[in-house]
């Protein structure tokens, strides 16, 4: 037991504390703050206050609890919402009404709830670490697999049906003469990457239901991906359209030092949105962490771990998991303001040195793996990231170092949302290193997708470039076929970039819609070039009702979809050939 | 400010003054962040702060800056608080200064409890989502940027804009549509002129709001320090009306500029590592923690918004102030010198500016079912005639088609029609989409893509030659 010797912020010294270990977690003064020894000397240890350090006196007792920051991971987890150290904040909520109060606590799993547990081992079955003993239906959509923890293997002696808590055992399994008692509740230390028998590369699509990702910009399963952007560029809507439509078992969303009212928003949103491919209620599928900016700064450095260690663990269980940040940046400004108490040498704009290692050793976490254990599966963790640099000014340190780890970047531009473009990722400097990692997915369900993205993509590049032209002698100067590039390319833009977060229809596209809606366009194009060649004037092409038909392919809903662009095409082919005849 | 408590705590033994920093010799049991008063010689009384407490030394930070200290004979009482604020319902009508002391010469509050004027954080569980529209009466918020309750949005203004002008029209016109509440409003100036304090408060006392008031008021010339615990005071204070007394309240904090500066000063007399521009790296979350603390609360009844005034350094939008600003707040009024000079009042820019809440707050039983269509139209057809305006001052207005030549005048008449509006007239709802119906009526119908068919029908005019 220590005491306090020194207040500064966030920063605690505590003397006579020999024997702790570094990243133990502390607790602190007559309230019993949670922190966190970053550094020992002697017999003087250096905390964060994960908690308010106002008022707190020197000589104040600094108790460890001999554990490293840890999380608590079993049922109970799926529809939670937890603060940045996995405090429950709806049991707070209960506890101590509507404002959160330093240093009182709250269990991240319900201790009271019972769980129906079913084994599917049997007494005298040998089992390692990872190995599937049971499962406990947790919500309709994700099926909670109990496995043995890592490090424990021997021979189950006795397992028990029936309802359970999260705290009574259910298994007991011999180890060398050693009995370990085993409950549906373990624990993992944040910091620490879970294990995990074999690593893949990211395959396949990660389906977003946004047709800029998942038709220009795919994301794999098991990717790593960057959304940087100024103020309202709509980085959060985008991160929430991932956390909500995400086609993966699991979504974690993870709301790190941001805004009060916009995850009262989210909340709200998951507890009546259903999921497009099952029909049930969205959060049955989402855990949540919400520290907003007005929490304590430290949490948030936790909370980034918190969230992804929960991530891997279902991985482990053979989900699919995606893990959103809703900022990064403040995390790293977390660590910053840390840094800067400890005295420590700065880096660029004042952030520590190791920033950038601290930020992959977050996004190394994700990855396709081969589970560890029995049955055999394969589980995986994809991660996005929301960055918000200073001024909009990408050459920024966190930017930077993001850029260096993260394999796809969705670039947000603040020209674009000026214009309402939204998503207004810019579809010029924003790219995807997973098109290889997802080109047999494509193939399988659209065979000409990769002809389609490239032939799309260029006329944008094109539209760049005559932009500049435009810009110096007005469009109606151009030659034909580059007014019509140009009108073209804005049906690209409108009629299939842009996407709106709030229209029934239009919040979740399917991969196959997104196919056909390019391809419509890609087609249009091609029969007024030959209109053009033809002799039809660009005016005839523009006041053709196609292009407005065009504009509303959005409204037309996923299932009938495919029926209604068989009309449109057919229609186009008539009219836009019509319009040829008549020239 | 005004202590119920004894001073426990006192001690002479000072090492080292600086700038606004006091090194003393260590007394056990001072909290961190207490506050203390430093006895000069003379007798004079200066408030501090302890910002760092070790076993070796006591560091206090003097409001005011530590000029006529002495090491010998001043003194320090640790007075074992936190800095706090006396409320109850007769804090209404008031006008306090920075430290929350009365100076209209009325007399002290008699209060009901103390506050702490850092507050606590709202569960972000238990929060409301904010959704009840508020009516400004003026068209270029309501119907591109609306604001409702628990919201908060600031004013990116700049030097010589009418930001004043326009927050005196808002206060006087706000309303939340066929309803009558308890409405109060906190009105906090950092660091402003007297002029632009008492322009506010004879508003204020012209429109009969005063006594539904609550002032905070630190001019230019009062003390630094104190910038930092004025809007503190006032959202104190805010959140004592909208939680323990139900009501809905609107806090005006101007010039939020001023209280970034005097953050900067403080944190470069600290000795701290500056960030962007010299700003402290904890600004992002030191404005968090006031802007944060608007809200409705599920299952209660009353509400905070805040409405930050702050003017852009040299207009300029990336400016480390607005530009943390715009990360925290929920969107952004921008005004434009552009529009100003045109003599558009109120000079607003509808391209940078924004509300993240406006979706929420707007539609059918809240404003009318087309106001979003008529909103993102209007938006689109405006950006059409803004960048065709853009290439037509190089190559000429003849240049262009007959269309683009409709967008064009349809930027001007958008501008003068729309935007620009009295400083005393109030618009309802209403009559802001049906000016926006009556712009659209000289567009080529095709292109009103992004509204419903029905509406157009509905609502769109005959067309007019």
């Amino acid at each position: 037991m220590g005491k306090i010797w020194r207040v500064s912020g966030p920063l605690i010294i505590a003397d006579d504390m020999k024997g702790s270990q570094v990243y133990e977690v502390v607790e602190i003064g007559e309230e019993g703050l949670v922190g966190e020894i970053v550094g020992l000397e002697g017999d003087r240890a250096v905390i964060q206050a994960h908690e308010d350090t106002l008022g707190l006196r020197t000589g104040e007792v600094v108790t460890g609890t001999g554990m490293i920051l840890s999380v608590e991971l079993g049922p109970g987890l799926v529809g939670s919402i937890y603060d940045g150290l996995q405090k429950s904040l709806l049991t707070l909520g209960e506890q101590i009404g509507p404002f959160i109060r330093r240093g009182v606590k709250a269990t991240p799993l319900p201790r009271d709830k019972k769980w129906q547990f079913t084994p599917r081992v049997k007494e005298g079955d040998a089992v390692g670490q990872g190995d599937i003993i049971g499962v406990v239906p947790e919500t309709e959509l994700i099926e909670h697999r109990i496995m043995v923890p890592p490090g424990i293997r021997g021979t189950v002696k006795e397992i028990r049906k029936g309802d359970h808590t999260v705290e009574e055992p259910i298994a007991w399994v011999a180890q060398n003469g050693d009995v370990k008692e085993l409950t549906l509740l373990q624990r993992w230390p944040v910091r620490k990457p879970r294990p995990y028998k074999e690593r893949f590369d990211p395959a396949g699509l990660l389906t977003t239901g946004m047709r800029i990702l998942d038709y220009m910009f795919p994301l794999a399963l098991g990717g790593r991906a960057s959304i940087p952007g100024g103020f309202g560029t709509g980085k959060t809507v985008a991160l929430q359209q991932l956390a909500r439509w995400a086609q993966t078992h699991l979504n974690i969303y993870v709301g790190c030092g941001e805004r009060g009212n916009e995850m009262a928003d989210v909340l709200s949103s998951f507890r009546e949105l259903k999921d497009p491919n099952t029909g049930r209620l969205l959060q049955e599928k989402e855990i949540f962490l919400a520290n907003t900016s007005n929490m304590p700064v430290v949490a948030r450095e936790a909370s980034i771990f918190v969230g992804v260690t929960m991530a891997e663990y279902f991985r482990d269980m053979g989900y699919d998991v995606l893990l959103v940040a809703d900022s990064t940046s403040r995390w790293a400004e977390a660590m910053r303001e840390m840094s800067g108490r400890l005295e420590e040498m700065p880096g660029e704009e004042g952030f520590p040195a190791y920033m950038g290692s601290r930020l992959s050793s977050f996004y190394e976490r994700a990855g396709m793996v081969e589970c560890l254990g029995n049955p055999g599966r394969q589980g995986s963790v994809t991660v996005a990231g929301a960055v918000s640099p200073p001024g909009a000014d990408f050459s920024e340190p966190v930017t930077q170092n993001t850029l260096r780890i993260v394999d796809a970047l969705y670039a947000l531009e603040v020209t674009l949302a000026n214009k309402r473009h939204f998503p207004a990722i810019s579809w010029l400097t924003s790219y995807s290193l997973y098109v290889d990692a997802v080109k047999d997915w494509w193939n399988e369900r659209d065979p000409g997708w990769e002809d389609t993205r490239a032939g799309a993509l260029k006329v944008l590049q094109q539209e760049a470039e005559l932009e500049e032209i435009v810009r110096l002698v007005g469009p109606e100067a151009l030659p034909e076929d580059d007014k019509l590039l140009l009108l073209v390319a804005r049906m690209i833009r409108e009629d299939f970039l842009q996407q709106s977060a709030y229209h029934e229809v239009d919040t979740y596209c399917m991969p196959a819609k997104a196919g056909l809606m390019l391809k419509t366009i890609m087609k249009f194009y091609d029969l007024a070039r030959e209109m053009l060649d033809a002799g039809a004037g660009i005016e005839t092409i523009r006041s053709s009702p196609m292009v407005y038909r065009i504009s509303r392919m959005k409204d037309i809903p996923n299932e009938e979809f495919e029926q209604r662009a068989k009309e449109l095409w057919s229609e186009m082919e008539e009219n836009l050939t019509t319009g040829k005849r008549g020239s | 400010m005004e202590f119920s408590s004894l001073y426990v705590k006192e001690g002479r033994a000072i090492n080292k003054a600086k700038g606004s920093l006091l090194v003393a010799e260590s007394i056990p049991g001072v909290r961190f962040n207490e506050i203390v008063d430093v006895q000069l010689a003379s007798g004079e009384v200066k408030s501090g702060q302890a910002i760092d407490i070790s076993k070796e030394a006591i560091v206090v930070q003097v409001f005011g800056g530590v000029s006529e200290v002495d090491l010998i004979g001043s003194r320090i009482r640790y007075k074992g608080e936190t800095l706090r604020l006396p409320v109850s319902m007769d804090i209404l009508g008031r006008v306090f200064n920075g430290m929350g002391d009365p100076i209209e010469g009325g007399p002290r509050v008699i209060p009901e409890e103390y506050l702490d004027i850092n507050g606590e954080p709202i569960n972000p569980a238990m929060r409301q989502p904010p959704a009840e529209f508020i009516e400004t009466g003026i068209s270029a918020i309501d119907g591109l940027n609306a604001l409702v309750r628990g919201q908060k949005l600031p004013i990116f203004s700049a030097s010589g804009l009418p930001h004043n002008r326009i927050v005196a029209q808002l206060i006087r016109q706000a309303t939340v549509k066929g309803r009558e509440e308890a409405f109060a409003l906190v009105f906090g100036a950092i660091g402003v002129s007297y002029d632009d304090a008492s322009f506010f408060m004879r508003n204020l006392e012209r429109t009969g709001a005063l006594e539904r008031t609550v002032a905070f008021i630190n001019t230019a010339s009062d003390a630094v320090i104190e910038r930092i615990s004025t809007p503190r005071l006032a959202l104190t204070a805010a959140e004592y009306l909208a939680w323990r007394h139900n009501m809905h309240v609107l806090v005006i904090l101007t010039d939020m500029t001023n209280y970034c500066e005097a953050l900067r000063e403080l944190s470069s007399m600290r000795e701290e590592i500056p960030s962007r521009r010299g700003y402290p790296g904890y600004m992002y979350t030191d404005l968090a923690t006031m802007y944060e603390r608007a809200g409705m609360i599920s299952g209660r009844e009353g509400s905070v918004t805040i409405m930050p005034i702050l003017t852009m350094p040299d207009d300029d939008i990336t400016h480390p102030i607005p530009d943390l600003t715009g990360y925290i707040t929920e969107g952004q009024i921008v005004l434009s010198r552009n529009l100003e000079r045109k003599g558009v009042y109120p000079p607003i820019d509808v391209f940078l500016s924004l509300s993240r809440m406006m979706k929420e707050g707007i539609g059918p039983g809240k404003t009318r079912e087309d106001h979003n269509n008529v909103f993102m139209q209007s938006y689109a057809a405006y950006a059409e005639g803004s960048y065709l305006r853009e290439i037509s001052t190089i190559i000429g207005a003849e240049a262009l088609s007959e269309r683009d030549n409709i967008y064009l005048r349809n930027a001007d008449e958008f501008e003068t029609k729309f935007i620009a509006q009295g400083e005393w007239e109030k618009r309802t709802v209403e009559e802001t989409l049906d000016i926006g119906w009556r712009l659209f009526s000289a567009l080529p119908q095709e292109d009103l893509k992004l509204i419903k068919e029905d509406f157009i029908k509905k609502y769109l005019p005959e067309r007019q030659e």
